[in-house]
């Protein structure tokens, strides 16, 4: 075995993995109150890398940029992560609130119509592929010229550091959230019981619509950390990457926040090593990334971290 | 639509049971509509369906335009299909996202028995055996895992196993990649060979009428009654004895079983297929179907099937198209705005806002309007619109700003909301004439992806859907 070639796989799968991570935290967060699969959570993230290409090239683009790289990929983040917030609350509200005591199939179809109509909208929007230009805004980063980092076999590129860190940091941060602020205790309450935290005091169309704020805005991250790393963004990579982002969820554990974590790394690293080591591994990462769910619900139905739900009638 | 939503918290709303109250408002019908529906509930559903088949039978006859046997074709398997999806999403109420899949099985399998590529040439029959029992076998195995879990993990697993096929049947040298299977065989029954549209017409309608028999005569059985109970209540049919899992996986199976059957005849016909004939938007236009026409209810899905299939061919040529669109918002205005007068003014009123604004634009922007035109055929349209000369920048705006427009109007109420809607219906003309109307195939799918979403909030049962109470 090629030790330099392994060492390389796995930083690729950590960083991609980091990616579905982070869509896995927003939609762990909406199904841990909601128990309600978001499948716009996916376009959410293909809107934030839009949103992150405009940004972008309204402030010069990547090749002359009006401002210190730094600071654009700031905003780009920002904007990004406001705006699939937003994106998140009005989903709710219009499509998932009006359903909230309704039969539990009804949500999820309306799910699929989202994110079909989101889908479909950006491409009639913004039109077919966009170009983040991310060699250039890398060197343009810190002069390197293609690796942030190199030390023996290992090469890391910033951008793949800056993914890495950011969802660590994200995560932690979501996981204080949760445990520690008032919000994540109405949350949490929420998450339980739904009738009885409203008898508690506690507005709980404002905490689920608080949540699907925060669950989005991770996702819009995801989306600008996913142009700057593979540059290349179309309306679909919303559902692919969903798809992969709701797997690393379901091997993790549903509903838990270090599940989604450990389950996106282990996406990541699957991907990457099937790539690598496999023969057409590329082509067919997907084929192995199902058997691989698969063989978790088979061995484990609740997932790596997750509980076991135990229902009450 | 949700007016008590908006009420404090210590109104009566007490968790499904107020749902299901609030659905039942939207089951006021006046005195000629039960009328009739009496009448019609008297006939056997068994002599209903003859007539049905016979009619469809006899269009088949008088039309000699291959334009409409196509159509007419269209309707028919994808009626087949939304049947099939209906055993799994309507009657076991289980979330199949992968249904798609077992279509493009069905198809697949037949490209390979007959076709040139490995030089079988099976007789259809033999085929459409194998393909039934091989789907019902394979949808067995895709629901296998999540058997013990809930539906959320099968909808993901299934939406998985339908990339996963597209991912398969696109990369494979097996079946060619993306460039497809070619030169199928076309359909032959014991040396008769199946030719012309108007043939797989009929073989259509009879694939259509098997399987509406035979869902039937299942949906009438043990097992479909089972399966009802399963949807309403999964614990309670455990409790009385009811195998759960084997009756998921049999739903299933026969989904995967007819979805195969439809995929057969379709690739007959179309001779060459491609991995993109079995994607997404084939499973959108299937649920848009399937809960158009209500979940659950047989003739509710044949209404679905012929209503969205012949809307989507309509949608496809833009002068039809134009006029579907008016044509429904102004039906949609007359069967919601209440009372009465409001159809009027809100009618007029945006015609008159309309020649104002589109009067207004032209003058003051002379340069990025098209000039009104007065003569030719569209005389009140383009002097009515604003039409950009340059549509890709404006139409976009104009099309978020649409959404965002037709979301405000539902937050109002009364009064005001009918007055808003004389600037945004103007905005949905304007959008639509600069925008939609040019991607006429992206926009029949946000059709499709809009009318799921306000399908499963104003009416979740759809046209002829059953009401039913979930208890949590």
């Amino acid at each position: 075995m090629n030790w330099d070639e392994f060492v390389q796989l796995t930083v690729i799968g950590l960083t991609d993995g980091c990616l579905f991570a982070l869509i896995a935290l927003g939609f762990s967060i909406v199904y841990g109150i909601l128990k309600l699969l978001n499948f716009a959570q996916g376009d959410v993230f293909m809107i934030g890398a839009f949103i992150g290409y405009f940004v972008l090239t309204g402030f010069g683009g990547p090749d002359a940029p009006d401002m210190p790289v730094p600071l654009l990929l700031v905003l780009m983040f920002l904007f990004a992560m406001v705006g699939c917030g937003l994106l998140g609350v009005v989903i709710e509200r219009f499509a998932y609130r009006p359903l909230r005591n309704a039969p539990r199939i009804a949500p999820l179809i309306s799910a699929l119509g989202v994110s079909f109509f989101l889908q479909n909208s950006a491409l009639l929007v913004f039109g077919g592929d966009r170009f983040y230009g991310s060699a250039e805004l890398d060197s343009g980063l810190y002069r390197f010229p293609q690796y942030g980092l190199q030390w023996g076999p290992l090469q890391i590129s910033i951008l793949r550091m800056l993914t890495v860190g950011l969802t660590l940091v994200l995560c932690l941060a979501l996981t204080l959230l949760v445990a520690k602020t008032q919000i994540g205790k109405a949350m949490r309450a929420t998450a339980v019981d739904r009738e009885a935290a409203t008898m508690m005091g506690i507005n709980t169309d404002r905490v689920i619509a608080f949540a699907f704020f925060v669950g989005s805005a991770v996702s819009g991250a995801a989306g600008v950390m996913f142009g700057l790393m593979f540059d290349n963004i179309t309306n679909t990579i919303g559902f692919e990457n969903g798809l992969l982002a709701f797997t690393a969820a379901v091997i993790g554990g549903i509903g838990s926040i270090p599940g989604a974590m450990l389950g996106g790394v282990v996406v990541g690293l699957a991907q990457s090593y099937t790539t690598g080591y496999l023969p057409s591994g590329a082509t067919f990462q997907d084929v192995w990334v199902f058997s691989l769910l698969i063989i978790v619900l088979l061995v484990r139905p609740t997932g790596l971290l997750g509980k076991a739900d135990i229902r009450k009638v | 639509m949700d007016d008590r939503s908006q009420q404090p918290p210590d109104g009566p709303r007490i968790g499904a049971d107020e749902w299901v109250a609030r659905q039942g408002e939207h089951r006021r019908q006046n005195e000629l509509t039960r009328r009739l529906g009496r009448a019609g509930e008297r006939i056997h559903p068994a002599f209903r369906f003859f007539a049905l088949v016979a009619g469809i039978a006899i269009f088949g006859i008088a039309t000699s335009d291959q334009y409409y046997q196509r159509v007419g074709f269209n309707t028919l398997y994808y009626a087949a299909l939304a049947l099939g999806l209906n055993v799994v999403v309507g009657w076991a109420g289980l979330l199949d996202l992968g249904y798609v899949a077992f279509f493009g099985l069905g198809a697949y399998a037949y490209a390979l028995l007959d076709s040139p590529k490995f030089h079988h040439h099976w007789p259809a029959l033999a085929t459409m055996v194998v393909v039934g029992f091989g789907c019902a076998i394979v949808g067995i195995l895709v629901s296998l895992p999540s058997r013990r879990l809930f539906g959320d993990y099968l909808a993901i697993i299934t939406l998985f196993f339908g990339q996963i096929f597209y991912n398969l049947v696109g990369n494979l040298s097996l079946t060619n990649g993306q460039n497809g299977m070619t030169n199928l065989d076309p359909l032959n029954f014991f040396g008769f060979h199946i030719t012309t549209v108007r043939q797989y017409f009929y073989v259509a309608l009879i694939l259509f009428t098997v399987v509406t028999c035979v869902l039937w005569l299942v949906n009438n059985s043990r097992t479909g009654r089972a399966w009802r109970s399963l949807r309403e209540d999964q614990m309670a049919a455990q409790l009385l004895g009811m195998p759960v899992n084997w009756l998921k996986l049999l739903a299933f199976a026969f989904g995967a079983s007819v979805a195969g059957l439809s995929g057969t005849v379709f690739a007959s016909l179309e001779v060459n297929i491609f991995p993109n004939n079995f994607y997404l938007s084939v499973l959108i236009t299937l649920y848009a179907i399937v809960i158009l026409g209500g979940a659950g209810s047989m003739p509710g899905v044949m209404l679905g099937a012929f209503t969205i299939i012949v809307g989507l061919e309509v949608l496809a040529t833009p002068d039809n198209a134009r006029l579907l669109f008016y044509a429904v918002i102004a039906a949609g205005l007359v069967l919601w705005l209440r009372p009465w007068f409001w159809v009027p003014i809100v009618i007029g009123g945006t015609v008159a806002f309309g020649f104002v604004v589109s009067a207004i634009a032209t003058a003051a922007w002379p340069d990025a309007t098209k000039p009104t035109s007065f003569g030719g055929q569209n005389l009140t349209m383009s002097s009515w619109v604003v039409e950009l000369t340059n549509p890709t920048r404006g139409g976009a705006y104009a099309y978020g700003a649409l959404i965002a427009a037709v979301l405000g109007v539902t937050l109002l109420k009364g009064w005001v909301q009918k007055v808003a809607l004389i600037p945004v219906l103007y905005l949905a003309a304007f959008a639509w004439e600069n925008e939609l109307a040019l991607n006429p195939s992206v926009t029949a799918e946000i059709l499709l992806g809009a009318l799921l979403i306000t399908l499963m909030i104003v009416r979740p049962t759809g046209l002829l859907g059953q009401h039913r109470v979930e208890i949590v």
